[in-house]
């Protein structure tokens, strides 16, 4: 009797939803990775080539030129982002009478897709800053940022910095008001200053937000595309791309679904290497209470 | 002494305003730029309108099938966030409830899963879905993220489940409930608050979303991002216009954020935390 009612539950509650998953997630993930070791050209597969795929994508130059852009995107926007999500945290859990008006205006860009921001800083870059700079003759926006591969990265991650930090604000916040107010008002009777408290009692107490955060922010990064392609498109000549729109345009645009993919489990394996070391130096600071 | 922490909260407040006008800049120059003729954009973007024209929502309105792509942005996520919330549930209800080998490592695939990038995937998924997307590419894109979307859901209600006492499931089933009926009526009314961060969380990324979309979708059936981005290429010329379509892109998801600002913020603090 009990053996049949749990299998009963387990055909009710979770068979359709494990199916699900399974279809969509385990078998495109089982299927890509043995897709790599054969000579599979987007429509079958009919022999197997062992690493050919991997050493043709790594003796492609523009692959590594897209890691290593890839890699400083990742390593600038995480610490960007995290500074600025920080402060806006300690500004927003500060006593000032405005914090929910600020609270909301830094975080309404992350309402919004990647692809309208892109966009929206696309026209300032080029059209709004160029033609106010022509005017008032500011050299810095003369020329748009997006036609230099330099400027453009500091474009990208500009925008990064404005579409997630308000998310990481909130993250943060949330690490600030769990810190008990006790332990708070018992540094301030020894005299601790402001900074002291922060640094001494804050940080520490709440480091699990900062694991949380920069994960997020280490994931978002390799997964970067719609601010990609919707502010420089990969341009100019290709320098601005990165992981993901380059796995996309090797296998979507140039059909070369074999190379293509075996970049993707190589994406794969870095951000999965990169998460495990973030979060296990990570967890080495917070504090267990 | 009194002193100190005046100057600190001025310079703070200082600080927060001057980014706080930084941060809703960008909309503001798109908002104003969408009143204006194109010869008034060219000569001062920043300038204010000398004369208001709505022409360019109009062209805009038109151009980007707006109320099309709305409705399908609109029905794609309304069902999608729906049958994550029922799927999720439940499967979230088994595994904390079941405490067996299996359910264990079922959960420990389900966390382990939400490291991969879609980009890993999106090749042969590509390849091999692609009878289902053109039968009914809605459908598909729905089915997809139910897929996409169960392994932090399922995380997110696992935790909470977890938390409520096994007697009242225990109580249900002494008064002759069956698992179902103890589970709808009883458990899940209780998972309220976690049920609103599960929608929220789904509902930002379905409606945001633009790769998969873009992989699936056909002209007829584009969401609102496809439909701006595709917009905004072919008119960007025309920047009056290119701006109104962006404004009408943000509009609906802020007024959704201002009505639900609470649940929002609570929503996201929940869900990144766990």
């Amino acid at each position: 009797m009990a053996s049949k009612r749990t299998a009963k539950k387990f055909l009710q509650f979770s068979f359709l939803p494990l199916a699900i998953f399974t279809i969509v997630l385990i078998v495109p993930f089982v299927n890509g990775v043995y897709y790599t070791f054969t000579d599979w050209d987007g429509f079958e597969a009919t022999k197997l080539v062992g690493f050919d795929n991997y050493i043709k994508s790594f003796q492609d130059p523009t692959f590594w030129a897209t890691l290593r852009f890839t890699a400083l995107f990742v390593v600038i926007s995480m610490i960007a982002v995290n500074a600025v999500a920080f402060g806006l945290a300690l500004i927003v859990t500060s006593k000032l009478r405005s914090r929910n008006i600020l609270r909301t205006f830094f975080f309404v860009p992350n309402l919004i897709g990647g692809v309208v921001l892109g966009v929206i800083w696309q026209f300032i870059f080029n059209s709004a800053l160029v033609s106010i700079a022509n005017k008032y003759d500011w050299e810095l926006f003369k020329e748009s940022w997006l036609n230099d591969t330099n400027k453009a990265f500091w474009a990208l991650i500009i925008v990064t910095v404005w579409q997630s930090s308000g998310y990481m604000m909130i993250v943060y916040i949330t690490g600030l008001i769990s810190i008990e107010q006790d332990i708070l008002e018992a540094s301030q009777i020894d005299g601790a200053s402001p900074m002291r408290t922060l640094l001494a009692i804050k940080i520490p107490l709440m480091a699990q937000a900062f694991t949380i955060a920069l994960f997020l922010t280490l994931r978002g990064g390799f997964m970067a595309y719609d601010v990609n392609l919707a502010l420089t498109g990969g341009g100019p000549f290709r320098e601005t791309e990165l992981i993901s729109m380059h796995i996309f345009q090797d296998a979507f645009a140039n059909g070369n679904f074999g190379t293509g993919q075996s970049k993707a489990v190589v994406m794969f394996i870095v951000v999965a290497l990169a998460a495990l070391v973030q979060v296990t130096v990570s967890k080495r600071y917070e504090v267990q209470r | 002494m009194k002193t100190r922490p005046r100057l600190g909260k001025k310079i703070t407040f200082i600080v927060g305003t001057i980014l706080a006008f930084a941060y809703v800049f960008p909309f503001f120059l798109v908002f104003v730029n969408s009143l204006k003729l194109k010869y008034d954009i060219l000569a001062n973007p920043l300038s204010i309108p000398t004369s208001i024209t709505w022409d360019n929502f109009q062209q805009a309105l038109e151009k980007m099938n707006f109320y099309r792509s709305l409705t399908n942005s609109i029905i794609i996520t309304v069902l999608s966030v729906s049958l994550l919330i029922f799927f999720s549930s439940m499967l979230a209800y088994y595994l904390a409830r079941t405490k067996k080998k299996h359910t264990k490592y079922i959960f420990l695939i389900l966390v382990t899963s939400m490291i991969v990038p879609f980009q890993a995937l999106m090749i042969p998924f590509m390849a091999r879905f692609a009878p289902f997307v053109s039968w009914n590419n809605r459908g598909a894109l729905i089915f997809f993220y139910i897929g996409f979307g169960t392994a932090l859901s399922t995380f997110l209600y696992h935790g909470f489940i977890s938390n409520i006492p096994t007697e009242i499931d225990e109580a249900a089933s002494i008064d002759g409930a069956s698992d179902l009926t103890a589970f709808w009526k009883i458990i899940f009314p209780m998972m309220r608050p976690i049920t609103a961060t599960v929608a929220i969380i789904n509902a930002l990324w379905i409606w945001n979303d633009f790769l998969l979309p873009r992989l699936v979708l056909t002209d007829e059936s584009q969401t609102l991002p496809l439909s701006t981005y595709l917009f905004y290429g072919q008119y960007s010329i025309e920047y009056g216009q290119a701006m109104a379509g962006l404004v009408l892109a943000v509009i609906p998801i802020v007024i959704f954020y201002l009505v639900l600002q609470k649940q929002f913020i609570s929503g996201i603090s929940q869900g990144a935390v766990k």
